[in-house]
Formats: C-alpha cells, sequence, structure tokens
C-alpha cells in the first residue's frame, strides 16, 4: 500500500521530467536521469520495506503508518521534481543495482527504470478475432460419391464425401471475442460448395462461473466422443471415419445447453452434461417440446512419462427422432422414422513424442467404438436394431512438416424385419469397411496439404477414391484441443 | 448412468484435496518455474509444465496440464505470444477465471522488460514471428532479475500474508545473482564481437548482453525448418563473413546445426536454452554458469 502510494508519487515526479524531440546527447542525459530515478526507486523502495517490518512489529499502528508513509512520499516527490546536477547523474550512471554489469555489452534498453510494461497482447488484437479457414479438394474416384450408402443404415445427410473433380470443400469464417468479464462469444459460419451459408456454431460460454464450472449456451458441437467437438479442418483424415458418418451424420451439432465441470484432481478428470433441441441427425423433429436430445460425456487423461500421454472418454447419446427423413440410395426413395437412438462411444487416444517435444517426430494414436440401438418405427415397420462400429488409426510425423497415417473402420448393424428387405436398413450379410492412407505436408501450423486414398467398402459396390486437399487457416486462430 | 455420474463427481471431488502450499504456480517454462522457487520458497508450490527438451512455442494441450492449470493460483510464463499456440487452450479448458488473461493470476514475464525486435509490419509470410517482440528473453540473466522483482511483487500481490517472506527471498535472490551476474560478465568477456551462427533466432537477449555478434540465422524465417537449398545459401554466407561456432538450443533438431558444424568446418554447441536443458543446468544459475562455460568452450576448438 505505502509502497504503491509512494511509486504513483514518483511516476508523478518523473511525469515533470521534461522530455522532448531529443539530440543524441540529451537521450543520454535522459537515460542517465531515468537510472538515477530508478536508483532512487530502489533505494527508497528498500527503505520503506524496512520501515514496513518495523512498524508491523510494532502496534501496527495504522496512523503512524500513514504519516510515515505521507512523509516518505513527499521527501521522494521533492526528490525526483529536482533536475539532477551533471555530477549526480555521473554517480547514478552505476546504480547499485546490477545495471554496472552490463559494461561488456552495449547498454540495453531494459535497464531503464520502470519500464513501461508492454501492451499485453490478447488472442487477438482486435475486437472480435475473425479467422478464415479455406479448404479444397481434389477427388478422384471409382465410383460417384453423390449418394453415399452404408449397408444397414440409413445416413443423414452429412454423410458424404466431396463430389468427384474439383470441389471447394467447406470454408469456414468464425468471429470470436470476450463479451465482458462474464461471457465470451464465438460465430462460426461456414459456406458449403452449392454457396449456401450455415452457421456451424453459434454460442456463448461463462468465463467466470468458479469451482470449475463452464455453462455453453447456443448452437455448438456436442462434447461426445473424441472427434466431434472438434471442426473438421483439424481431423487428422480429410474426412469423418465411418462410424462418425454412420451414427452420427458425420458429427452432432445442434441448439442446446452444455454444462461442464473439472474435477481439482491431479489427473484430468472432466464431467459434462447436455440438452439439444433434437433437430440434427440422428435426432430429427425436435421432439419432446423441443429437447429432443440429452448427452452425458466422462473426459480422462494424464502423462504416462516425459513422452507420452493419454486421453480417454465415455460418452453416452440419448436422441428422440420424430419423423426423421432419410434418402434411400438403391430405390431414391424417402425413409421415415420415428424412434429412439441410444449410442455410447468409447474414445482412447495416445500421443508420443520424443522428450515430449512433437516438432520433429510424433505419433497419435486413436480409436473410438460405438454402441448403439435405434427403436422405433421405420417405414410403418416397427425396428430395433443394434448398430456397431470402431475405427482404429495412427499418424506418424516422420520429420519436421510431413507425417503419415493409416486407418481403419467398420460398422455392423444388426439384421431387420424381412418387411424392411432392399431398404437402407437391410445390410446384404456386408459390414461397412474402409481402410484409408494419408500422406500430409505442412507448409506451417497454418497450412496443409494432403494426399488421401481409401478404399472405401462401405456400401455394396465397393469405391478407390484418391484425394487430394489443401486447408488454410489465416486470421487470429485459437490453439487446437489435445 | 445419471447415479453414476454423481458418484464419480462426488469421489472427485473428496479425491481432491491435497495439503497445497499457499500459492499454487504453474509456470510455462522452466526458468520461470525455477524462479518462482527461488522467490516462493516452501511457500508455493511450483508446476513446472515443460521441460528443457521441449520447444515451448509447440506443446501439445495435454490432459495433465489442463488438470494442473485447474488448480493453479497464478501462471507464470513468457508471454509475448510465445506460448499462444497451446496456452490458451488450456487456460479455456482449466475452466479457472484466476488465471485468465489480464487477472492478477496470469503473468507474463515479458512485460516487465523492454522487447527487442517488435515487428513493424505483421505477415505470416516472415514466418512465425511475435507481434509483442522477440520473447525469448531468458537468454540474458540481467532480464531474470528485472523479472524477479515483478514476480516478488505479484506474490506478495496474490499472497499477502507472506508478502514480506517473498520480499525478502527476492532481496536475497537478487543479491546471490547479481553477484552471479557479474562473474558470468567477467568470464565472458573473450566472447566479445564473436560472429556466431545461430539455429532459430532466439538468442537476441544473449547476444546483447555478452556482445555475440550474430551472423546467420539457420531458419529462413522464424519458425521455418530451413531446406538444403537454404542451408548451401547459409554456407555461402559463412564463408564470406566466418562465424567461430554455430549454436541451437538443446530442445532443436541437431541436423541443421551438425550439417553446417561439418561443412564450415565450425563447432556446433547445444545451450541449455532454459533450466533442465542440460544436465548442468539445474537451477537459473547452472543455466548461465553452462551457458558460459559451453560458449567459452567454442572459441577453444
Amino acid at each position: 500500500m505505502i509502497r504503491e502510494s509512494i511509486l504513483a508519487a514518483l511516476v508523478t515526479a518523473s511525469a515533470g521530467v521534461p522530455i522532448g524531440p531529443a539530440s543524441a546527447d540529451e537521450t543520454a542525459d535522459l537515460a542517465a536521469i531515468h537510472k538515477q530515478l530508478n536508483a532512487m526507486q530502489h533505494e527508497y523502495e528498500a527503505k520503506i520495506k524496512s520501515l514496513e517490518t518495523r512498524l508491523a512489529k510494532a502496534e501496527r499502528d495504522a496512523k503512524a503508518a500513514r504519516s510515515v508513509a505521507q512523509a516518505a512520499s513527499k521527501h521522494q516527490a521533492v526528490a525526483a521534481a529536482r533536475p539532477p546536477a551533471p555530477e549526480q547523474i555521473a554517480q547514478a550512471a552505476a546504480p547499485p543495482a546490477p545495471a554496472d554489469l552490463s559494461a561488456a555489452s552495449a547498454p540495453i534498453p531494459e535497464q531503464s527504470p520502470a519500464p513501461p510494461p508492454t501492451p499485453p497482447t490478447s488472442q487477438n488484437a482486435f475486437n472480435p478475432g475473425i479467422a478464415a479457414v479455406l479448404n479444397g479438394f481434389y477427388l478422384a474416384a471409382s465410383h460417384d460419391t453423390k449418394n453415399p450408402q452404408m449397408a444397414g443404415f440409413a445416413l443423414g445427410d452429412e454423410a458424404g464425401l466431396p463430389p468427384r473433380g474439383f470441389s471447394l470443400g467447406e470454408s469456414e469464417i468464425s468471429f470470436a471475442a470476450n463479451i465482458d468479464p462474464q461471457l465470451a462469444g464465438f460465430l462460426d459460419i461456414s459456406f458449403d460448395d452449392a454457396n449456401n451459408p450455415n452457421v456451424e456454431e453459434a454460442y456463448i460460454t461463462t468465463k467466470d462461473l468458479g469451482s470449475g464450472f463452464t455453462v455453453k449456451a447456443g448452437r455448438f458441437l456436442s462434447g461426445i466422443g473424441y472427434i466431434n467437438e472438434r471442426h473438421a479442418h483439424d481431423w487428422s483424415f480429410s474426412d469423418a471415419p465411418l462410424p462418425y458418418r454412420a451414427f452420427l451424420g458425420s458429427q452432432y451439432g445442434d441448439d442446446g445447453i452444455q454444462v461442464r465441470w473439472l474435477a481439482p484432481t491431479d489427473i484430468f478428470l472432466e464431467f459434462g452434461a447436455e440438452a439439444f433441441r433434437g433437430d440434427s441427425y440422428p435426432a430429427a423433429g425436435a421432439a419432446h417440446n423441443g429437447v429432443g436430445t440429452e448427452t452425458a460425456f466422462v473426459h480422462t487423461g494424464d502423462d504416462i512419462n516425459e513422452s507420452s500421454s493419454w486421453l480417454a472418454a465415455l460418452s453416452y447419446l440419448h436422441s428422440s427422432a420424430d419423423d426423421r427423413t432419410t434418402d434411400d440410395p438403391l430405390f431414391s426413395a424417402v425413409d421415415h422414422f420415428t424412434g429412439n437412438d441410444d449410442l455410447g462411444i468409447l474414445s482412447l487416444v495416445y500421443k508420443w513424442a520424443p522428450g515430449g517435444n512433437p516438432t520433429v517426430r510424433n505419433l497419435i494414436l486413436s480409436g473410438e467404438g460405438f454402441y448403439g440401438r435405434e427403436r422405433g418405427i421405420f417405414d410403418s415397420v416397427p425396428i430395433s436394431q443394434t448398430r456397431n462400429g470402431f475405427y482404429v488409426q495412427g499418424v506418424y510425423q516422420f520429420m519436421p512438416q510431413w507425417s503419415a497415417g493409416i486407418r481403419y473402420a467398420q460398422v455392423n448393424a444388426s439384421g431387420v424385419s424381412p418387411l424392411l428387405a432392399g431398404t437402407a436398413l437391410d445390410d446384404f450379410g456386408h459390414s461397412p469397411r474402409a481402410e484409408t492412407a494419408l500422406l500430409e505436408y505442412d507448409t506451417s501450423e497454418f497450412g496443409r496439404l494432403r494426399l488421401q486414398y481409401t478404399h472405401d467398402d462401405a456400401g455394396l459396390k465397393s469405391n478407390d477414391e484418391l484425394l487430394l486437399q489443401y486447408t488454410v487457416i489465416y486470421g487470429p486462430h485459437g490453439a487446437h484441443r489435445y | 448412468m445419471r447415479r453414476f455420474l454423481i458418484g464419480a463427481a462426488l469421489f472427485a471431488a473428496f479425491a481432491a484435496t491435497p495439503a497445497y502450499a499457499n500459492l499454487s504456480v504453474f509456470a510455462c517454462e522452466p526458468e520461470w518455474g525455477a524462479l518462482s522457487t527461488e522467490l516462493g520458497g516452501d511457500k508455493v508450490s511450483v508446476y513446472t509444465a515443460t521441460t528443457g527438451a521441449q520447444d515451448p512455442h509447440q506443446i501439445q494441450a495435454r490432459p495433465s496440464l489442463i488438470a494442473k492449470a485447474r488448480t493453479a493460483d497464478v501462471t507464470v510464463c513468457e508471454g509475448a505470444e510465445l506460448e499462444i499456440g497451446w496456452l490458451p487452450m488450456i487456460i479455456q479448458q482449466s475452466n479457472n477465471s484466476k488465471i485468465a488473461p489480464g487477472q492478477p493470476g496470469a503473468f507474463d514475464a515479458t512485460r516487465y522488460v523492454h522487447l527487442l525486435e517488435q515487428p513493424t509490419a505483421l505477415d505470416r509470410a516472415q514466418g512465425d514471428i511475435h507481434a509483442a517482440g522477440n520473447p525469448h528473453i531468458q537468454t540474458d540473466p540481467r532480464m531474470i532479475l528485472t523479472v524477479s522483482k515483478a514476480l516478488a511483487q505479484r506474490f506478495a500481490q496474490l499472497d499477502p500474508g507472506n508478502a514480506a517472506y517473498y520480499q525478502s527471498r527476492a532481496a536475497d535472490f537478487e543479491k546471490r545473482f547479481s553477484a552471479a551476474i557479474a562473474k558470468w560478465t567477467a568470464e565472458a568477456a573473450p566472447l566479445k564481437g564473436t560472429p556466431i551462427a545461430v539455429q532459430h533466432h532466439a538468442w537476441i537477449y544473449m547476444e546483447n548482453w555478452l556482445g555475440l555478434r550474430e551472423v546467420v540465422p539457420l531458419e529462413p524465417k522464424p519458425g521455418v525448418p530451413p531446406s538444403s537449398g537454404y542451408l548451401a545459401e547459409v554456407l555461402q554466407k559463412l564463408q564470406a563473413q566466418p562465424a567461430k561456432f554455430v549454436i541451437r538450443a538443446a530442445y532443436e533438431d541437431d541436423r541443421p546445426s551438425e550439417f553446417i558444424s561439418e561443412k564450415a568446418g565450425i563447432p556446433a554447441i547445444v545451450l541449455p536454452f532454459t533450466v533442465g536443458g542440460t544436465d548442468a543446468a539445474k537451477d537459473l544459475f547452472g543455466l548461465y554458469d553452462d551457458t558460459i562455460r559451453r560458449l567459452l568452450g567454442g572459441l577453444k576448438k
């Protein structure tokens, strides 16, 4: 307290030192004056410190303390305001502080007193921070990818791949900012290849609920699974693995609210629960008065040693579909489903980097298992279909900027009533699967080129797909999740 | 499911009552972890998020870091966007508003010194540049001294009960460290004016301190790994302007500097860069002891 008032006095006093357009000599003088002030400040700080200690030892008489402080600050203000005589400057050039140790080198500016703190750099210099993600594809495939098929699954709209040939993938623009001390906001708009803008995410989050809680509300990607919460440009491969496409229409995002709580434990342990409107696949029709989907998840993780770490997640999603319509690629028909979908996801991620330094080499292994059931009425036929699936993948950065990866994915759906033979739910005795290989070159952390080959055995006709992709990010873009 | 969650939450809440010291410090880099320990003594518990073997620009936002940030009272970091690739995500996921940017619990060392090389134009075509200036201040021990005063004040502000303790430790540290700086500076006198090559342009403050002259960096742009074509250019430059040795930080890929060392016939020197970067750099004193020793070793070769 005392020291602060004295510092304030000092600052006021030093502001009185005339500063104008200075010649080299004057600059030197000024520097010397600054040094002297610095020395005086230190001296007074020391004096005051001892005073403080003594005072504390004595009766801590507040009145006495105040009067001493006033005396001291007055004294100092007077001393500081007095223009220093040349000989004083010479003395001051060698303050007791370590400044004289710089003799071996040119004086550097940080020796000046109370260096003006550099302006704090926030996540971005602008409010809001605007970032753009650009994405482009070239796809060569032995069969058309327009109407993707996955034997035994009625797929959502966004489960597909880019069309053959050149295409502009999703381009995104995001706006992120703190709204006030309590809230932050995020808006992400994506443009699909047909120029339609979509509000991908638009949410607010709390910043200081305390006790490890945060609440998020608006439209956002659910925290279930491992890759669901990440934007597509942050995935390790160009497309979502089969189970994400089959069970969640690539990823689950909807309008709703999320609560997360991070336990104050030594290992990472986070709990989350969400309620959504229930308007996106596998939910539909905003059932239950617009609360059609509920989720819960637990994330945990830790380091194994300096070089390796892991993350595990267990997630549950319950969604209701009220007249969900999906395309049947075989009959060019539309299927209707009303019922419930339950889904559990177990996710495991392992990362390795020698000595914890991922810049040269690193390895990321991940896998997720899906198990779920759809119960309800599908095209007027009652169904209770269990489905499962998994993927495992590994991406190895073998030298700076270069990485290679492989992925295997598979999904299975149980048989359905003969009444539904030949529909999307009929798996024709086939288990959809896909093998993918990837080669990636990163121009920097903001630019990436990919070559991805997939042998896609999801539908009844297998497809060989060769995909070239670029992804770039510019503008202040937040750091990525683990 | 719901019952399981509640049970697990309760368990977690009870499991998480370790005996904390007064201040829980989350130090982003080992030099600030070491300084926090010097100033805080047994009144602080210090968790250092990175090691000398890691590139502080590029850290994975690992779950363990988030868990540690959750219970931290203060982060002590370099700042100036050095940690921009990972720390914001850690802080956001930690749900801990005490350490949010701008709070007293967020201490950025670079705010208390004058940063060099503040760019006049911000363009990512220039590589990995930091808008606030070159953040690698810990290569000059005088910066540590400047920061130590501010950090002791911050500790005192956050934990007023122990203010006198922090101040007295800071005074003691200042005394010992000033003496050590005088010793290092004297020892390093022969290095003055020595031309050197550097792998990453991270040594500007040390060059300033010791009067080293940087002839060429091995990175074409900050943070951009050199291609063989660029290294050939570096070799040409070194023929015209020979350097005594090439230095790199312990965490850096050894290939570029070893290549240059071999082709140009100059020693490649590994410097600790931070506490723990080499075995001898056990604390802040060891860091500069070892740095000076290794640099002087380069003159003899």
